[in-house]
């Protein structure tokens, strides 16, 4: 029984997907959705727990083996990223009712159910699977899935938004394919596994280098590597709030699990050393981290700012796998399970805002913080955490990452590092300065706290961000645990 | 024996004050320090040690010495009269903040790692900017996310150098540091100076705590500023730097205070300058001045307090705190006026007043210690605190010419803090040896000699005297509604400047390059339209453009690296 969860993890949504489609319209097909997400995060709870104790897990699809069948291989690195997609899924469904309802047409609700299992499948898919041509088919269900769900917004621009993601995504995808069929004309595999296997004796070629880079680039523009970000601000701004909320959390994430799992397992150890890809993630990072910061503090969309907050943040995150050690990797894992902890209430939150008032411009939300204090204190608990103050998941987060860097005497990047979380200072600053200490216009009196089925989900979040705080035993344990798995970093 | 960090108390006080109104609250905000400071007097006593362990780190919430105790006692008073001070106010927002304030000021004095120290180090900062902001005027809110700023990076600063020093010596224990610590050292030198004014890293409470509340302010004064004396005492004692430093910030700041008209600005001048002193203090290192410097943060926190009280008393009424408006008080407020000048008094360090007995061990350390000149710069600020401080708060506000404001006294609840507060500074200035029982290290000093109190006194005169010749020539600088600059220039207008005008040359020279080739492009356009090329001719939107442009010049760059071989 215990391998055939990796299978269940993505067979389930991917049946319930076509079947939401074809329910009634109502709240049946949302009922379903947040059934099957709930049934993933515990199949997902229960494989790590599996994975944590027996070791790796091998499932072979349709008994064929491998290398020739495609092979489901689950680790504590790859069980751990399925656990938070499968857990924010499970959280943000029952938040989806409401604010669906309020921005999507009627008749197209059953389909975004639909879409939003699907692109749970892909998600999932991704991490489940151990064969690198089966993450390109995951990896396109879940952003074909995603374009379907961003078009889906209130506002006009959301196609204009949806259709650059679809034109970059497909760049991003296409260069992967490419990378991955380079890889495949010297080794003749597509397996995890056995490709890092042959590898080491066909390195000597240049197709393999070039293969490298294709996957390498492609991944990047997956992730919203600066400058290869511009897809993010737009997506996440027009799409609907809870689909923001789903993707800022999960498929960035995602995108840097495949980005570990090729650069430190499917390549030799060292091999990362002998390209330019560090030097590529340690300045794209510093780069991302300052400009995305800065350029979130001018945005007078508050939408708009969380987004690019999140490209820092995936800095944050790429700056750790550039320094190439355990440590930093660790840091980039925890980094990735808090940020997804924060953003995931953050946008929540500003989701509760949009359904009271329907905008989210920095003028139109003067003083609300006083008519929703509820949503106010999610607001302000997800930016403390999103500077890194004590007490909060962030903190753990800058405690490692600054640590990682310590380690490698990158000084500069221990002062961006810092420099990052003063910015994150003026920009929820200025957040929290609009909602509270602005004078309330009239319209914001009438304003009502948002509805308990937004409230509950958001706080389980808001007390995970606190929680994970004070007890690092899980994200730090399994990080570590983890990143040891990734034989590939250089000593 | 109960062992329980005493921050608790005030972060249960503070959860307590969000949820009750009124008579409750009152009594919890007044408990809150008593309580604490009955605790901490009875059942916590030097050598008590609570530890917690998070992250795989052993942190030591509660370390208690002599030092720790004394600052501990300190900020359960200063919280205490600036709790009777603000009884009036019913802004949940500042109860609650002042309380999380003053209980992270306990947290961290009593911090025994780094770690610990650098998370109240933290909450002190995020805390104490919703004092600045409740004030809610524009100035206010941006004033306070400047402050914010600052406060942050200080906190970085302190995470940087707590990280490497942990990285290089493997103890997490906050001991003493010094600069021999190599870059961690100077990092956490620069962070504890940030929080305790150094020059040119001042900007932020002469900035920021004139903007505060009425009672923000008194409780702002109390604590920041002291929780990076007594870090700076335990890291850093014995660093020569720190005279210098010591001496510059006792200095500059006198010909700002004299200037300046906001007079809860001058106080803010005013008080790095007595932090001056004391970072002199520990700078000399030895015993005297260490104890001097602790002593004279004592004394300074209760008569800054009741300075800051009493023109936060006049603001409260008038709504006005600048010297040129203000003038004859006296006449509907002599109660505060009386106080007032006792605080004067205090920090201008008359005999028999507070000042006089911490001030005179640090001038007494500096003689012993052979630092002539440092002495003599020291006596001129001294003479410069009584101009500022002494003499022209009381005379600008409450005296002078006759404004025509008429008003009520102080309500009583301000009255009885500020008596508080003064009937404290006379105690401490005419028992010393109460004060001086509580200091950490063993030194045999009594300030009431023939020598020191002649020479105090003189000084003092021939400082009036000053004061009243230069106004009767009308030498003395008047009042003016004016902006004085200050560091903060640098960043406020050079910098935002500075930045308009790099980028308003960039984007000259980007014009030019681009008219340069959109008029060589424009030449090939025209060719392109000719041919039958130009149907298949796209408008693409921006962003899509731009992206594709990136991706395959990162994948160009990519291959040419690992072309020549770059990465290894």
């Amino acid at each position: 029984m215990g391998n055939q969860i990796s299978l269940l993890l993505v067979v389930i949504p991917l049946i319930a997907a076509p079947i939401a489609a074809v329910l009634p319209r109502g709240r049946l097909p949302w009922l379903l959705a947040c059934v099957v997400a709930s049934v993933c995060a515990i199949l997902a709870g229960v494989q790590l727990w599996n994975v944590l104790n027996e070791g790796t897990i091998s499932y072979e699809l349709g008994g064929w083996q491998p290398p020739w069948g495609i092979e489901y291989r689950i680790d504590a690195l790859n069980a751990f990223v399925a656990l938070i997609v499968a857990v924010i899924a499970a959280i943000t469904l029952p938040y989806a009712l409401l604010s669906a309802e309020q921005e999507i047409p009627e008749e197209k609700i059953p389909l975004f159910y639909s879409a939003l299992l699907l692109c749970l499948t892909g998600l999932l898919g991704i991490t489940q699977t151990g064969d690198i041509f089966n993450v390109f088919v995951f990896l396109e269900i879940s952003s074909l899935a995603s374009y379907a769900l961003i078009s889906l917004g209130k506002d006009r621009k959301a196609f204009t938004a949806a259709y650059q993601y679809l034109i970059m995504g497909t760049i991003g995808a296409t260069f992967y394919l490419i990378g991955v069929g380079l890889i495949y004309s010297e080794t003749g595999s597509l397996n995890m596994q056995d490709v890092a296997n042959i590898l080491p004796s066909v390195l000597h070629f240049r197709t393999v280098e070039t293969g490298f880079a294709f996957i390498m680039i492609g991944i990047a523009l997956k992730l919203a590597l600066f400058p290869l970000h511009l897809w993010l601000p737009n997506a996440y701004t027009y799409a609907p709030s809870a689909v923001t909320v789903f993707l800022a959390a999960t498929a960035t994430k995602v995108a840097v699990y495949v980005m570990l799992r090729i650069l430190f397992m499917l390549f030799p150890q060292g091999f990362a050393m002998t390209t330019p890809a560090e030097e590529l993630f340690i300045v794209s990072g510093i780069a991302g981290i300052i400009i995305a910061s800065v350029y979130a503090i001018y945005q007078s969309n508050i939408k708009r700012l969380l987004a690019y907050s999140s490209v820092a943040q995936v800095g944050y995150m790429v700056l750790g796998i550039g320094f190439a050690s355990v440590a930093g990797v660790t840091a980039s894992l925890i980094h990735l399970f808090n940020h997804a902890l924060m953003k995931g209430a953050l946008f929540m939150a500003i989701g509760a805002i949009i359904y009271r008032i329907g905008a989210c411009r920095m003028e139109q939300i003067h003083g609300l913080g006083k008519a929703m204090p509820w949503t106010f204190g999610a607001i302000v608990v997800g930016g403390l955490s999103l500077i890194g103050v004590p007490g909060t998941a962030g903190f753990v987060s800058k405690w490692y990452l600054v640590s990682a860097a310590i380690e490698q005497q990158a000084w500069i990047s221990v002062a961006v590092i810092l420099f990052g979380s003063l910015l994150a200072v003026v920009y929820v600053g200025k957040l929290i300065e609009a909602l509270y200490f602005k004078p309330v216009s009239d319209t914001g009196k009438a304003v009502r706290e948002a509805p308990m089925l937004l409230l509950v989900p958001m706080y389980s979040l808001v007390f995970a961000n606190l929680y994970f705080g004070l007890d690092t035993d899980l994200t730090v344990g399994v990080a570590q645990q983890a990143a040891a798995i990734l034989g590939g970093i250089g000593q | 024996m109960i062992e329980l960090p005493p921050f608790l108390l005030y972060y249960a006080a503070a959860l307590a004050v969000a949820f009750t109104r009124g008579l409750q609250r009152q009594v919890i905000l007044l408990a809150a320090p008593v309580v604490t400071g009955l605790f901490l007097w009875l059942f916590i006593s030097p050598g008590s040690e609570v530890t917690f362990s998070v992250m795989s780190f052993e942190l030591t919430l509660l370390r208690v010495d002599k030092l720790s105790l004394l600052f501990g006692y300190l900020f359960c008073i200063a919280s205490f009269f600036a709790g009777i001070f603000s009884l009036h106010v019913e802004d949940t927002k500042q109860h609650v903040a002042g309380l999380v304030y003053a209980g992270s000021a306990l947290g961290a004095v009593f911090s025994g790692d780094l770690i610990s120290l650098f998370i109240f180090w933290e909450l002190l900062a995020i805390s104490s900017v919703f004092l600045i902001w409740a004030r809610g005027t524009e100035r206010a809110l941006k004033a306070g996310m400047r402050y914010l700023v600052y406060q942050v990076l200080s906190g970085v600063l302190l995470l940087a150098g707590a990280l490497i020093y942990v990285s290089n010596t493997g103890s997490l224990a906050f001991n003493h540091i010094g600069l021999d610590a190599g870059l961690a050292g100077w990092l956490i030198l620069i962070a504890f100076g940030i929080k305790s004014a150094f020059p040119f890293l001042h900007t932020w409470l002469t900035d920021g705590y004139p903007e505060a509340t009425v009672t923000g302010t008194v409780i702002l004064s109390a604590f920041t500023t002291k929780v990076a004396v007594y870090s700076l005492a335990r890291g850093f004692a014995g660093e020569e730097i720190l005279i210098y430093i010591g001496v510059t910030m006792a200095c500059f700041p006198i010909f700002y205070a004299v200037i300046e008209n906001d007079l809860r600005k001058v106080l803010a001048y005013s008080l790095i300058n007595q932090v001056g002193f004391m970072v002199t203090g520990i700078g000399i290192g030895t015993a005297l001045a260490l104890n001097g410097a602790v002593a004279h943060a004592f004394s300074d926190v209760i008569f800054k307090g009741l300075l800051f009280m009493s023109m936060g008393a006049v603001l409260y009424r008038v709504n006005n705190i600048n010297g040129s408006d203000l003038g004859g008080l006296y006449k509907s407020m002599p109660k505060t006026t009386l106080l007032c000048i006792v605080g004067a008094l205090s920090i201008s360090a008359f005999p028999l007043f507070s000042g006089f007995v911490s001030k005179s061990m640090v001038m007494t350390a500096l003689m012993e210690e052979q630092h002539g000149y440092f002495w003599l710069l020291m006596l001129f600020a001294s003479a410069g605190v009584f101009h500022h401080a002494g003499i022209k708060i009381p005379y600008f506000a409450f005296f002078h010419h006759d404004s025509g404001i008429r008003t009520e006294e102080a309500p009583p609840n301000m009255l009885v803090a500020m008596a508080v507060a003064a009937a404290l500074c006379v105690f401490i200035g005419s028992q010393p040896q109460f004060l001086y029982a509580l200091l950490p290290w063993e030194v045999d000093y009594w300030p009431y000699d023939v020598t020191h109190v002649l020479a105090q006194m003189q000084l003092l005169f021939f400082s009036a005297l000053a004061f009243v010749w230069l106004n009767k020539q009308g030498l003395y600088p008047p009042e003016l509604r004016s902006v004085n600059l200050d560091a903060e220039w640098f960043y406020r207008r050079l910098l935002p400047a500075g930045a308009q005008r790099t980028v308003r040359l960039l984007s000259d020279a980007q014009r030019s390059i681009v008219t340069t080739i959109t008029t060589r492009v424009q030449g090939l356009q025209k060719e392109f339209d000719k041919s039958p090329m130009s149907k298949y001719y796209l408008a693409e939107s921006w962003p899509t453009g731009s992206m594709v442009f990136w991706i395959s010049a990162i994948l160009g760059i990519f291959l040419l690296l690992d072309l020549f071989g770059l990465g290894r």
